[in-house]
């Protein structure tokens, strides 16, 4: 049996994030020093930003690897990207983030690793077997991940709800997939597409069974209504850097493997399929945002929110074809760079125990504390979609895509939404600028390390409105390569 | 393959099968309570604990460890089950499926170093407190 080297060199930030997801198990076991954890989250910056800097030798490497299983193309390389430099930021905050609530483990760090680890297979698998075990892996870290912070009993119960919900979602997934092979006689998703258009007659309505219960499995995962009903309490109940990691790495991944199914595999199916992405666009976008309104509770806002942005995304979904799939790559992109923005300051403000999380313990910081609040402001314009930030090309694009596809209504109810959830980011700025201080709020430890995340989320939100084209243009391009087969 | 029309009556077999499975089991168990003696004594009703008395009830509190232990047993038990497929075809792999099992076995020792250094396996010490 003969493999290639090229085949490693196309996994290759997968290859280094695992080592060092090893390694660090191996410094937990091993070294008796004093501050284990801290040369774990060490070892676990490096690790990442060695597997970043991999995605580039990657990108020299374009192609399949591992008969036909992994795929290395412009999309998969994007998410690649985005997925890594997610976890990079969540590092950052977390070294921080767990100093001060005293959770310092390295198991956080490997199991931190070990789900991007899964992430970036999800993100370069053609091949559902592979998509599957992708989703666990990624899947099962975060469900202990949920639960690290041992002595809360919000963070248990955070952590027994996704995992029953979870599998749950995963197991209508791979009942999908078996009925996927059972029409088109492969999981290979390149075959399936060649397959089921040579056997059209007679199938259709098996396929769209199929698509239906991959549609749930996925649909769980980036929490789309009408399965988002755990998202609030997870969050909640998550410690905010799970939750900052939960929110932005997995949503994109999953968003990757959602796309890559639905248009390269099922494509020819768009008629069956499209109303579920529009029903479950509608529900998301109206029931997040409604539901955001009423909270004060930072994480749980956040999480409504997350469930509107996932509507958002979907409505690009529904928007078949390129212009669809670059405007969801891009406002993937913006919405990871904004939201991990957010999270980073409600890490940073938070303080030992998350004393500090709700709305009214915002009041009047916003010239105490200036770089949190800017930060922290410039992701809530972004959020809300405010020119010059990248909410709002990305938002610009989604519209855009669907009103050239005849979605009108989509993007009147879109649309709507956006004007609806500027009420509850404008109020956390007023809160900041506006009201005077009711809750004496202690001084956030000072941690460059949780600046650094928090500054280059705000720079790289800033980034994405002002100076796109760089990215655009690679995304129209490796939007192109998917739906160009 | 598939697109013959009596595709689903390759299942019939197997519909059969579960009919036969359903009945005789049904049949007995309706049988042996039709034709069986009911006598309910508090002996009779009582539960079966390998003839011994029983002894109080099941719901008592179990140390975690247990749990832990067959897990570690599963996962173990899962990783060995991949050496036999690896042995079978050995020799079509030749020297490369050697070092990918050698790597496979590294990361499978590093696990089991972890968990020895944890305490896992070390069943007399006390459970640290939280």
């Amino acid at each position: 049996m003969h493999v290639p080297a090229d085949y490693y060199l196309r996994i290759l930030p997968e290859l280094v994030l695992t080592a060092t997801a090893v390694l660090i198990m191996l410094i937990e076991g091993g070294a008796r020093l004093g501050s284990r954890a801290a040369l774990s989250g060490t070892v676990a910056l490096i690790g990442t930003a060695a597997a970043l800097a991999s995605v580039a030798v990657q990108s020299a490497h374009r192609g399949e690897a591992f008969s036909g299983m992994f795929r290395v193309d412009g999309f998969s390389l994007f998410f690649h990207g985005l997925i890594i430099a997610a976890t990079l930021i969540v590092l950052l905050l977390s070294i921080g983030y767990l100093r001060a609530q005293r959770l310092q483990r390295g198991e956080f760090y490997a199991l931190l690793l070990f789900a991007t680890v899964g992430m970036c297979l999800m993100a370069g698998s053609v091949e559902l077997i592979m998509v599957f075990i992708g989703l666990e892996i990624s899947s099962i870290c975060s469900y202990a991940l949920c639960g690290f912070w041992r002595a809360s009993a919000r963070s248990s119960e955070a952590a027994l709800k996704y995992l029953l919900l979870g599998s749950f979602a995963t197991a209508f997934f791979l009942y999908g997939i078996a009925l996927t092979y059972g029409a088109s006689g492969s999981t290979n998703l390149y075959v399936i597409a060649r397959s089921l258009s040579d056997v059209l007659a007679g199938h259709g309505s098996l396929i769209l069974v199929a698509a239906a219960l991959m549609f749930v499995g996925l649909a769980f995962k980036v929490s789309a209504a009408p399965f988002q009903v755990w998202t609030p309490d997870v969050y909640e109940g998550a410690p905010v850097a799970v939750t900052a990691f939960m929110s932005a790495g997995p949503k994109a991944a999953t968003f990757a493997v959602f796309l890559r199914i639905f248009y390269v595999a099922l494509g020819r199916y768009s008629h069956t399929w499209f109303w579920m992405i529009w029903v479950a666009a509608i529900l998301s976008m109206c029931l997040g945002n409604l539901g955001a309104l009423r909270q004060t509770n930072m994480k749980r806002m956040l999480a409504y929110s997350s469930i509107a942005h996932a509507g958002y995304v979907l409505v690009a979904f529904a928007a078949l074809g390129e212009h669809g799939i670059s405007a969801a790559m891009f406002y993937l992109a913006c919405y990871v760079a904004m939201n991990l923005g957010a999270f980073a300051v409600i890490s940073n403000l938070a303080q030992q125990n998350e004393r500090f999380i709700d709305l009214h313990d915002y009041a009047g910081l916003g010239f105490r504390f200036p770089l949190q609040s800017v930060c922290l402001t410039i992701c809530m314009l972004s959020l809300i979609g405010i020119p010059l930030t990248g909410g709002f090309l990305g938002k610009l694009f989604i519209f855009k895509a669907a009103f050239q596809n005849h979605l009108v209504g989509l993007a009147i109810v879109g649309l709507l939404n956006s004007a609806l959830a500027a009420y509850y980011y404008l109020r956390v700025i007023a809160f900041l600028y506006m009201r005077p201080a009711t809750v004496e709020v202690s001084q956030p430890q000072r941690s460059l390390s949780m600046n650094v995340a928090m500054v280059a989320c705000a720079v790289g939100v800033l980034w994405l409105g002002i100076a796109p084209n760089s990215l655009l243009n690679f995304v129209v391009h490796s939007a192109g390569a998917l739906t160009g087969r | 393959m598939n697109s013959q029309p009596n595709y689903m009556a390759n299942y019939l077999p197997i519909l059969i099968q579960l009919g036969l499975a359903l009945g005789l089991s049904g049949g007995i168990l309706a049988l042996s309570w039709l034709l069986g003696l009911h006598r309910r004594t508090r002996r009779k009703l009582a539960a079966y604990e390998c003839g011994v008395e029983p002894v109080g009830d099941a719901q008592n509190r179990f140390a975690v460890r247990f749990y832990l232990v067959a897990i570690i047993f599963i996962l173990f038990d899962i990783e060995t089950v991949f050496l036999i497929p690896w042995a079978v075809v050995f020799r079509s792999l030749k020297l490369f499926g050697f070092f990918e099992m050698l790597v496979y076995m590294a990361i499978v020792l590093a696990g089991f170093f972890y968990i020895w250094r944890k305490g896992v396996l070390d069943w007399n010490t006390p459970e640290r407190a939280e």
